[in-house]
């Protein structure tokens, strides 16, 4: 290349090997800092906004997954239809053993609803119910429902027939359960009843959060409960779930199958899930007008940068830089300035994730894309911002940028 | 190196103009050169005077391939340039050309070292001779021990010998020097306009552009620029040797 170019002029090309490129482009930003990271903090936030977006709709989305997984896609939940002309509907007492006779429902359980109120202690004014409602069920319904303790035990065979009750997580609260180590009993009704278990959450099943279960024989014993189900779980083999869904209302009740409400408790989480993907959106597009705005900060830095410096870039003209060196430079300093907020604000949009979700209690996932697609984005947008300024400098004649006054 | 001037014939001058014009478009057009002719030998001092306007910028930047002329012909060297292209022109500076303006150009936060060394950078030489031959070219300007200084911490002088050192860093066929001491008081003017001479007598091209008729009359040679013409060239009783 030397050689051939040495010919007509005696002396060899300008030359600046990509290295000396950089150098030069950080040592300008180096001479100007302040200005240099205000300007990379533009693209930061810009990027860390996308990234922990991306970051925490696919940690949340993961967690409800999760969720979904662990309690199953496969229960359903029967109840009294509400629809027009169900009047007051209610499930046959026999609901639940039709339901049992099923081939493809594995397990079974139901709640009935119990004439009685809940209270702390005998003192407790009777309108101060606490909205808690007092359910009688089988010893099934854990199993039926993947429930787990968070206190004590659930019904047995044993507890099923004394007053001994099992409350909700929410319903818990209400009556100041903090834990079982002491007994704990609360006012049924017109009597004392001890305190079996605490539940955990139900996700499946909120309404069970805000219950108070007591054992089905005691309940008909000391209490006065419906015949017919409130509600019924039903946990159904998974392959044929839709056919045993179309087969529920006409088992319960053949004369008036229309009264017999089904329904997919899980659909309810992914229906969530899919509204929070929607909320993605929205902060992604806010995180896109966000980097727009850094491109703009970027890209007038440069321009004003160009005019700051027109004596640098003539002088540079004048040591034998050619036009396509000055361009380099300035496009250089753009990048540069763009892939530092880049990967501060990936960084920046990682830590966020991490924090949010370990707060939330949810394994934080990064998307690939997101770190990748940030740092990316970035470059395209220095790029972008940093190629105005750099052909302006370029084309900057040196006997203008050199004028002395 | 090059040769040095003045002795035995050179090949080619160190710079020639011939017969150059450079108008600038409008309405009407405006006439900076008309129809210049100079021969530059190497191992010449010489100084351009005139007053404003008189076309002495215009001179300088067509002298040192800045700008290019609307007519006629600059040889760098026996190099005709006309020829050439935009980055022949940038190489040619880079390596033949050294300029010293009178607002010096260094670029701050960077030392006097790395501003001398930069006089090398499109060479494509590595760094490390780059500095070596920038700490040897502030030693010759007598700036060595600030070689790490940074421009904020010199004074005016001193960044116009930096500045001068830049200029020399790549053994030029002639330095253009475009008011030199136009920004310093008069010891330093005094210190600059020593170094010229010094370094003219170690046998450098150096083309001085002042409206300074003190400087200018001390030099060897003086072009008188008025209307963009020669209207004298004298060799002064110094020029003689």
């Amino acid at each position: 290349m030397t050689a051939t170019c040495n010919g007509p002029t005696g002396v060899g090309p300008s030359r600046l090997p990509l290295a000396e490129v950089v150098r030069v482009g950080l040592n300008s930003l180096a001479t100007r800092k302040l200005r240099a990271a205000l300007s990379a903090l533009g693209i930061a936030i810009g990027i860390a906004s996308v990234v922990s977006v991306l970051g925490l709709s696919e940690s949340s989305r993961s967690d409800l997954i999760d969720k979904i997984d662990a309690l199953g896609t496969n229960l359903l939940t029967v109840s009294p239809g509400t629809g027009f002309g169900a009047g007051d509907a209610s499930l046959p007492e026999t609901a639940t053993g039709a339901i049992g006779r099923l081939p493809t429902v594995e397990a079974t359980s139901a709640v009935y609803a119990v004439d009685a109120a809940v209270y702390r202690n005998s003192l407790v004014p009777a309108n101060r119910t606490g909205a808690i409602s007092v359910y009688a069920t089988d010893t099934r319904l854990m199993a039926t429902l993947n429930g787990s303790m968070a206190h004590g035990s659930f019904l047995s065979e044993a507890t099923r027939d004394y007053p001994a009750a099992v409350v909700g997580a929410v319903a818990a609260e209400r009556l100041g359960i903090r834990d079982l180590e002491t007994p704990v009993r609360v006012w049924l009704g017109d009597r004392w009843v001890n305190v079996a278990g605490v539940l955990e959450t139900f996700a499946l099943a909120a309404d069970l959060d805000r219950a108070v279960l007591i054992g089905d024989r005691a309940a008909e014993q000391y209490y006065d409960v419906d015949l017919e189900p409130a509600v019924i779980y039903i946990r159904v083999d998974r392959r044929f779930l839709d056919e045993t869904r179309d087969l529920l209302p006409a088992t319960i009740d053949a004369e008036n199958p229309e009264e017999v409400e089904v329904s997919r408790p899980s659909d309810l989480l992914a229906a969530q899930a899919a509204a929070e993907n929607s909320f993605t959106a929205l902060f992604l597009g806010l995180g896109a007008v966000s980097l727009l705005v850094g491109a703009i900060g970027i890209a007038n830095v440069m321009v004003i940068g160009v005019m700051e410096r027109r004596g640098e870039i003539g002088l540079r003209r004048a040591i034998g830089a050619t036009r396509a060196h000055i361009r380099r430079q300035f496009l250089t300093e753009a990048l540069t300035l763009a892939a530092a907020g880049g990967i501060a604000g990936t960084l920046l949009g990682v830590a966020a994730t991490y924090t949010y979700s370990a707060v939330h209690g949810w394994r934080a996932i990064i998307p690939p894309v997101a770190i990748g697609g940030g740092i990316a984005a970035a470059v395209v947008i220095g790029a972008v911002a940093g190629i105005y300024p750099a052909i302006r400098a370029a084309r900057m004649p040196p006997t203008e940028a050199l004028r002395s006054d | 190196m090059r040769p040095p001037g003045g002795g035995s014939d050179p090949p080619a001058a160190a710079l020639e103009l011939h017969d150059v014009s450079k108008q600038y478009p409008g309405n009407p057009p405006v006439t900076a050169l008309a129809g210049m002719s100079v021969r530059i030998s190497h191992g010449e001092m010489v100084a351009v005077v005139g007053p404003s306007g008189s076309g002495k910028s215009t001179m300088l930047h067509i002298m040192g391939t800045l700008d290019a002329p609307t007519s006629g012909a600059v040889l760098i060297e026996g190099v005709d340039t006309s020829s050439l292209d935009d980055d022949a022109l940038a190489a040619i500076r880079g390596r033949r050309v050294g300029f010293v303006f009178q607002r010096f150009f260094l670029l701050p936060g960077t030392s006097a070292l790395d501003n001398v060394a930069n006089g090398l950078l499109y060479t494509g030489i590595p760094r490390p001779q780059r500095r070596e031959a920038a700490a040897a070219s502030l030693e010759r300007v007598g700036l060595g021990a600030r070689a790490q200084h940074r421009p904020s911490e010199l004074s005016g002088g001193e960044m116009q010998r930096v500045a001068l050192a830049r200029a020399l860093v790549h053994e030029p066929a002639f330095i253009l020097a475009d008011e030199p001491t136009g920004n310093l008081d008069s010891a330093a003017s005094k210190a600059i306009i020593d170094l010229l001479h010094s370094l003219h007598d170690e046998g450098r091209t150096i083309i001085v552009i002042t409206h300074n008729r003190e400087i200018a009359s001390a030099l060897p040679r003086e072009l008188t620029v008025l209307d963009g013409r020669l209207t004298a060239d004298t060799t002064g009783e110094a020029g003689t040797p």
